[in-house]
Parts: structure tokens; C-alpha cells; sequence
């Protein structure tokens, strides 16, 4: 993990770029993306006629590619793009392109701690993952659901393990796809592979699986839980254990299991999308009680709250207390926390955020074009032209606010700490 | 003087029917009808199947039936006979060779068009029987070869053409290239988080149609719409897994759709001219998920370009010059009335348009649709003899000067691109954007 103690969080105001003078200065500016801790903003921009580069708090990368793409920063604050020169494609780091280049890289992926990137690759029609410019050993017609683990350490991806000609529709039913971890094929082969997660200390991994074109369940480290479902979703590890969890379709309605046994004692219309707290101990999830009504339930108990159109970004507290998330009804967007809708209405938010200590949920909304941030259901009346999360300095009792301001004549970038305790009074 | 359909059913060979049907048993057969019938169906089911009092009344609405001369194997309820009643009576207990035939009828003699229901003095949706029998037949393992290729495409790359996830992205980054070309500071903004439209596609724009995607990204860059396309699966909407009754994977591909647009946090999707994919997105796949409406807008592209049209965003430059017709998809008309919204684009950026007869709601299908076109070439020459009566309406609106057909649905296309070529009709065929993008005024476009 990062430590946000490194962070600067002394209560202030700084304007980090002047965007007014990019835009005089580039003919062409993509949409920024900032630090982590705020320190930095980037954007690609046109350098030249069929030339991309990086700006970064106002300084150019040296080396201009002919394209650059998904520009991100890591977790620990490098700056990471996807460029092409001559041709082929490898990451730039800050400005320094991997020595090796493919034919084609995407879905970067980093670290919890950012030190790790991870990318798909494909070169000469094989495909592979790379990690800090190291591919796997081994190659594979085709590749997808690429994920690593925390550390970034190791990753696994759905792969093909078997050709067929396209048509061939009996090869296909016996089985043609696997998991790979860290470039090593599982030994046992699935009609399909999906998506998939790899444990916490990354020894392990668990995938969602059909194992015949009608049967579906969950695999982890290529041997099957004993029971078929009529579909599965996404397997979770716990935080702290080797068990793993998926909620799974039986008998027309969902459920959640852990190790092919069920854990809640209720079905639901749907369930997806579940989360654990810090410890492993709480579960949250998305749930459909009813068809068309939508919630959050936690350790199977629904809110009574629910949303018609949908419920989105599934949060819980570290300790497991607190749950929040993303509902919309009638077109418009809430937050709602503990089965609490704000007050407010959005045109669009974000997922939520709780402090270290859960005493403090804020998050990212739109309203009229503009950004707001939203803290324990009070909506903040300053808004942005661009805004990212909120984060909590490690106490929380401090928000760092990262947004772009404009006016008549501006457009600055400014890192913000301010006292939790003077928005809320 | 067209061949009986007894006849003609003799004359096509399905790897994927034939191997599946050597599959089975009776026992099986009746084990799995039984339990489809009891596990997924309900009152809708038997209300459309007890309701019928074999009035024939929705003969008159099948372009199969009137392309083979009233022949009532071709009927709607003729095909309903032929297929779940008989299951029902029997209560399941039907030979393989019944299954074949029920699926090769069920796939392959209705394009699931809902233009019988409006025929039928109740209501009934045929479409939803034929659809209840292709789910019989996936689950006994008798689908069409081409057909069921699709739908393990779209099972193993979330998309229909086995594009892989590269070929997507250099796809976007390729056109973003051309379309510079013409428009220096044109983009196609990929992962664009919080933008407000997420424009979605079909497989075989990126494999095959590229250009269309071009003359979206032209559009969109002109309008000045803020947009994004995904980098990651998600990006086609299309559907054959709705088609074949492979449910299950049809909910996947729409979860996929969904939460790609959800990731990005966008307020609507856009989606290209397709039918059968707003279908699902709109229809079928948001509510096997739970969603009883898309939890995101979904705006068609007819209902788009009008938007644009008459907001201002789009203007015209020159009038297309050869007076066109209008087809009218069977999803985006009878399954959410975008017709006349299409004609107001069409003449906005046409000198003429010929309507053929009968249009709109009433309109005939393509015959591709439903999934048909997708059985690939084991049934081409039963499509198009499935659709002579299309040949002869659209040489109607031939005959009274109309030499180009807007069909605003890729397998609209496909279909009449085959009918069109058969008989000779001596047709172009275009997307409605084709002519926007033809003739709209391109602000800031190179010279030349």
C-alpha cells in the first residue's frame, strides 16, 4: 500500500498548472489525469504535425512518440502511457519507454503499491502479459480477463490452450480455453474462462468458469467446485484467507457461496458485485431483492432502500460497519449510505469513499456540467470544471481535494487539504 | 410457381443440426422440454398457446407465408403448429427427427419480426414461441453450425466475430488515424471517463464495416458530442445468444455492455444502426439481468442523428442526390416507433423519398433478422426465397423512381443486399449515416 503519510497534508490551497498556458502552448491537449496525492497533472498532447507527447505539470517528456494512450498514474505517483514508435508499442514510465516493444499493448494494471505495472501484450499474433517490461515465458493465440495480484507479483489471464478453426463448433464444446498464471497453463481445460482473482499472499487463483456449454461454476487453481450453476460471476478471495467467494445461479434466482457452499440464507433476483471489509469478517453486496428494485445487502441482509433503475459502485468500510454506494432512480443519481439516501440528486456520482476510521464518507458528484464533492450527505456548493476522488488523510479527519478551477480567464489545477471538521461545522 | 415447403425443407443439410439431433434420445428430449416448460415459461406461455383459436388471421403478416403462396406450412400459427403445440400436446414426448424439423423452422422460417402479432386479434407474439423452441433446441444441442459459432464468439471475446481485445483497440486507433485525414483534430476518445455518450458498435464493424465507425467518429466530432468508446470487452452490443435461446450467456453479454458504460460513467449509450442489438439491450438481456429498463439510456442511432438533426448540430450541405426508400427494422420501428423520426434525417438530407408499400409498423421484413441471416449459407437461398414478396415491394418503390434503400440495421443489409442481388432489383443499399456523413456540413475538414 501507499503511505498517504508521506503525503503533504498540512492544511492549504496550491495551484499546481496553469492549463491556460497548455492550451496556448499545445494545439492539441487530451484530458488531463492527476496524482495520486495530487502533486501532478498530466495530459497527452499533439507536439507536433502526427506527434504526441506528455505534458506533466507544465514540462514536456523528452521523447515524442506517435501515439500515446491510457495515461495513468501509478498508485505511487509515476506517471505510465501506452505509446507507439515506428510501429510498435511498448509502456513509457515517466517519460522512459521499456526497452522491449510488441506489436500491441493494453488493460495496463498496476501494484497496490505502484511498483509493479502490468500489461497485455500481443507480438507476432501470440499473446502474453508483461511485468516492468518481463513477458511470460509463454505465448497463447489469444488471451483476455487479464488480473494480478495485489503485490503485482503475479498475473493470470483467461488463454486459449487449444486452436480450433472458427466454426468448429464440437472442438469448442470439449474445451479449449484455461487460466494461466504467471504464463503456466492450468492443467484442465474449460469450454470458457472469465473473469478471475488471485488470492491475497498470490499463490493462488479462482476463475469463473463453464465447464460444458450448460454448466457454469468456479475453479480455483484448475479443479472445479463439486456443483454446476446455471452462471456464475466473478470469485472473490477473501482479504485474509485462502476461501473464496461467488455468487452463482440455482434454480432461477442467485446466491452467494463460499467454497460451493451457500453462506446467506436468502436468494435474491440478482447478486453481484461483492465486497469484503479489511478483515474478511463483513460481506456487502449488489442485490436485486425484487425484479427491477435494487440494493446493497450486507452479510445478506438487503437495505429496505432500493433504486429502479440501477445500484452501482459497492463500497464497505475497512472495518466492515459501513456500506455505501451508487443508486439511480428515475434518471437521477444518489449516494446512499447504511440504506440512507442523501438528500441530494446527481446527474452523475462516483463511487464513495470512508475514512480509515469509517466516520466520514465523501464522494465525487455532477451536477449542471459541473463537479461537486459531497461529504456525509452535505453537497458542497463549489464546484469544478474537473474534480477526482476524494481521499482522507490517514486520520481522517483531513480531505484532499484535486481539482481543476475556471473562470473567465482560468483553468488551474489546484491540490486542496482541508479540515473535514470545517465543511461539516 | 415456388416449391412446397415440404420440399424445400429437404434441400438443407446444418452440420450443427444434423450432429446434435444424432445426440438424441426421446428420453432426452422429454426431459428437457418438460423441464424449459416448467421452470421457464408461465402464464404468458400458456395464455399465447391457449389463446389461439387457429384463425389464421396472422398468415397475412408473415413475408415467409406470402413469398411461398400462401402456403400455410409458412403461416405463423402454422409454424406454431408445427413446433410448440405439438410439444405440448404430446408433453414432450416427440422423436428427433420432430426436433430437427421444430428447429429448423423455429431458426430458420421466422425472423422473430412481431409483424403476426399485429395481424393476431389477441396479441400473440409468435416470436416468443419460436423463441421458446430455439431455447428447447439450444439446450438439446441442436443449433445451426453458423449460428452457434457466434454464439461461442461471443461467449470467449464478448463479442460476435471472434475480434480479439487488440484488434478492437488498433481498430478505434486506426480509424481515429484516417479520419484525421479528413478532420485534422478529429478523436474517437478512448476510455474517457465521464463522458456523455458511451458509442457502442456490432462485431462486424471493426472486422468488416470500419468505415462505419469512421463516419461515426466524423459525426460525433462535427456535433461536438462528448464522447468515449471502451477499450475493454463491452464494446459490441449485438446478441446471438439471445437468438439461439442461450440465455444465460446473453445476461453475461449485456452485464458486459452495461458495466462497460457504467465504468465510465457516462449518462447514455449511443448505440449504431443495429436492430437486433437494441433488442437485447433494450429489451430482452436488461431484463434476464433483472433491470426491467436499460439502467443506462439507450438512444438508437435513428433516434441520435434526429436529436442532432434538430438541435442544430448537425447541418446540410447538399441534398443526396437519387431518390431513396425507406426500410423500416423490425426492432427499432414495431419495437420502439424510431419511423418516423428516421424519414424527418432522411428527408432533411435526401431530394426525394419514395415510400414503399406497405412501410413503417406494417412494414416487410428483411428476412435476415432474428438471427436467420446468421445461420449462415446453408440457408441463404431459403432467405431469399423466404422474402420474394420484400423483391416485389421493393421493385414497387423501384418502379416509381426510387434507386436507393436506407436501411438503418446492419442484418437489414445483409438481407437485402442478398434479395436485392437475386432478383435482380439493381438496388444501393445504405445506412442512414452513410448519407449523413455524405452530406453533411464537415466544419474544419480538410480540403479535398
Amino acid at each position: 500500500m501507499v503511505d498517504l503519510d508521506a503525503w503533504d497534508w498540512e492544511v492549504d490551497k496550491r495551484m499546481i498548472a496553469d492549463l491556460r498556458q497548455w492550451k496556448e502552448q499545445f494545439e492539441h491537449i487530451e484530458e488531463p489525469c492527476v496524482s495520486p496525492d495530487g502533486e501532478k497533472i498530466a495530459a497527452v498532447v499533439q507536439s507536433g504535425e502526427m506527434e504526441f507527447s506528455v505534458c506533466e505539470n507544465g514540462t514536456v517528456w523528452e521523447s515524442p512518440f506517435d501515439k500515446v494512450w491510457y495515461l495513468r498514474y501509478t498508485p505511487d505517483g509515476r506517471l505510465v502511457g501506452l505509446v507507439s514508435d515506428t510501429g510498435t508499442w511498448t509502456v513509457a514510465v515517466d517519460g522512459e519507454a521499456w526497452e522491449e516493444t510488441y506489436d500491441f499493448v493494453w488493460n495496463t494494471q498496476f501494484s497496490e503499491d505502484g511498483k509493479n505495472i502490468t500489461v497485455a501484450a500481443q507480438s507476432g499474433m501470440e499473446y502474453f502479459a508483461v511485468t516492468n517490461g518481463t513477458p511470460w515465458e509463454n505465448k497463447f493465440s489469444f488471451m483476455t480477463n487479464l488480473a494480478i495480484s495485489r503485490d503485482g507479483n503475479h498475473s493470470a489471464a483467461s488463454v486459449q490452450t487449444i486452436s480450433i478453426s472458427e466454426g468448429d463448433i464440437w472442438s469448442f464444446r470439449k474445451g479449449c480455453f484455461s487460466v494461466a498464471v504467471d504464463g503456466e497453463p492450468w492443467d484442465t481445460n474449460f469450454v470458457n474462462v472469465w473473469e478471475m482473482d488471485i488470492s491475497a499472499d498470490g499463490r493462488h487463483v479462482a476463475a469463473e468458469v463453464r465447464t460444458t456449454i450448460y454448466d457454469f461454476t468456479i475453479a480455483v487453481d484448475g479443479k472445479t467446485w463439486p456443483e454446476t450453476f446455471q452462471a456464475v460471476w466473478k470469485p472473490k478471495f477473501s482479504p485474509v484467507t485462502t476461501s473464496v467467494t461467488a455468487s452463482v445461479r440455482k434454480n432461477g434466482v442467485w446466491v452467494l457461496m463460499r467454497d460451493g457452499r451457500q453462506i446467506w440464507d436468502r436468494s435474491f433476483v440478482q447478486l453481484w458485485h461483492h465486497v469484503y471489509n479489511a478483515d474478511g469478517t463483513k460481506i456487502a453486496a449488489i442485490v436485486a431483492p425484487k425484479y427491477g428494485r435494487w440494493t446493497m445487502a450486507l452479510d445478506g441482509v438487503p437495505w429496505s432502500l432500493t433504486f429502479g433503475d440501477l445500484v452501482t459502485d459497492a463500497v464497505i468500510s475497512a472495518d466492515g460497519r459501513r456500506v455505501g454506494c451508487v443508486g439511480k432512480e428515475n434518471g437521477v443519481y444518489f449516494i446512499a449510505v447504511d440504506g440512507i439516501r442523501w438528500n441530494d440528486t446527481f446527474d452523475m456520482a462516483w463511487k464513495p469513499v470512508f475514512s480509515s476510521d469509517s466516520a466520514y464518507v465523501a464522494a465525487k458528484v455532477e451536477k449542471n456540467g459541473r463537479y461537486f464533492l459531497a461529504l456525509n450527505g452535505k453537497f458542497l456548493g463549489h464546484g469544478f470544471k474537473s474534480l477526482w476522488d476524494p481521499v482522507f488523510s490517514p486520520d481522517g479527519k483531513k480531505l484532499l481535494v484535486r481539482g481543476i478551477e475556471d473562470g473567465p480567464d482560468k483553468e488551474q489545477y489546484h491540490r486542496k487539504v482541508i479540515k473535514v471538521s470545517d465543511i461539516l461545522g | 410457381m415456388t416449391e412446397s415447403a415440404e420440399k424445400i425443407k429437404k434441400q438443407f443439410i446444418d452440420k450443427g443440426i444434423e450432429k446434435g439431433v444424432e445426440e438424441l434420445t426421446p428420453e432426452k428430449i422429454e426431459k428437457t422440454i418438460n423441464k424449459i416448460l416448467k421452470s421457464e415459461t408461465g402464464a404468458r406461455f400458456k395464455a399465447y398457446v391457449e389463446t389461439c383459436v387457429h384463425c389464421g388471421l396472422c398468415s397475412e403478416g408473415c413475408h415467409y407465408y406470402l413469398s411461398h403462396d400462401k402456403d400455410p406450412a409458412f403461416s405463423p400459427a402454422g409454424k406454431v403448429k408445427q413446433t410448440i403445440w405439438e410439444i405440448v400436446k404430446t408433453k414432450g414426448k416427440v422423436s428427433p427427427e420432430f426436433i430437427k424439423q421444430a428447429c429448423e423452422i423455429a431458426f430458420t422460417e421466422c425472423n422473430l419480426c412481431k409483424r403476426c402479432a399485429m395481424y393476431c386479434p389477441f396479441g400473440i407474439d409468435v416470436a416468443y414461441l419460436m423463441l421458446t423452441m430455439r431455447r428447447i433446441c439450444h439446450m438439446l444441442g441442436v443449433v445451426p453450425q453458423y449460428i452457434c459459432d457466434t454464439a461461442h464468439s461471443h461467449a470467449s471475446t464478448m463479442n460476435q466475430m471472434w475480434v480479439k481485445d487488440d484488434e478492437w483497440i488498433d481498430s478505434l486507433i486506426w480509424q481515429e488515424e484516417e479520419a484525421r485525414e479528413e478532420i485534422p483534430d478529429l478523436r474517437i476518445p478512448l476510455e474517457k471517463e465521464g463522458a456523455d455518450i458511451f458509442y457502442s458498435v456490432i462485431g462486424p464493424e471493426p472486422k468488416f464495416r470500419a468505415q462505419l465507425i469512421y463516419q461515426a467518429a466524423v459525426i460525433m466530432n462535427v456535433a461536438g458530442a462528448d464522447w468515449t468508446m471502451p477499450a475493454t470487452p463491452g464494446w459490441d452490443n449485438s446478441d446471438m445468444c439471445m437468438f439461439i435461446g442461450e440465455n444465460e450467456m446473453m445476461g453475461r453479454l449485456k452485464k458486459s455492455h452495461f458495466e462497460a458504460a457504467m465504468r465510465l460513467k457516462v449518462k447514455r449509450i449511443v448505440m449504431g444502426e443495429c436492430g437486433h442489438a437494441f433488442r437485447s439491450v433494450y429489451d430482452m438481456g436488461n431484463r434476464w439481468l433483472g433491470w426491467k429498463m436499460p439502467p443506462i439510456p439507450v438512444i438508437h442511432a435513428l433516434e441520435f442523428y434526429h436529436e442532432l438533426l434538430t438541435q442544430g448540430k448537425i447541418k446540410v450541405a447538399k441534398k443526396f442526390d437519387k431518390a431513396v426508400t425507406f426500410h423500416d427494422p423490425c426492432n427499432v420501428v414495431r419495437g420502439r416507433g424510431l419511423h418516423e423520426m428516421g424519414r424527418e434525417v432522411t428527408r432533411a438530407f435526401t431530394n426525394e423519398l419514395i415510400e414503399m408499400h406497405p412501410n413503417r409498423e406494417q412494414n416487410l421484413c428483411c428476412c435476415a433478422g432474428g438471427g436467420v441471416i446468421n445461420c449462415g449459407p446453408p440457408f441463404k437461398m431459403k432467405r431469399i426465397d423466404g422474402d420474394r414478396i420484400k423483391a416485389e415491394q421493393l421493385f414497387n418503390a423501384k418502379s416509381r423512381g426510387a434507386s436507393t434503400i436506407i436501411a438503418p440495421c446492419h442484418n437489414c443489409h445483409g438481407g437485402l443486399e442478398d434479395i436485392v442481388h437475386h432478383y435482380g432489383l439493381g438496388m444501393d443499399i445504405k445506412f442512414l449515416g452513410d448519407i449523413i456523413y455524405e452530406c453533411m456540413e464537415k466544419p474544419g475538414a480538410s480540403e479535398g
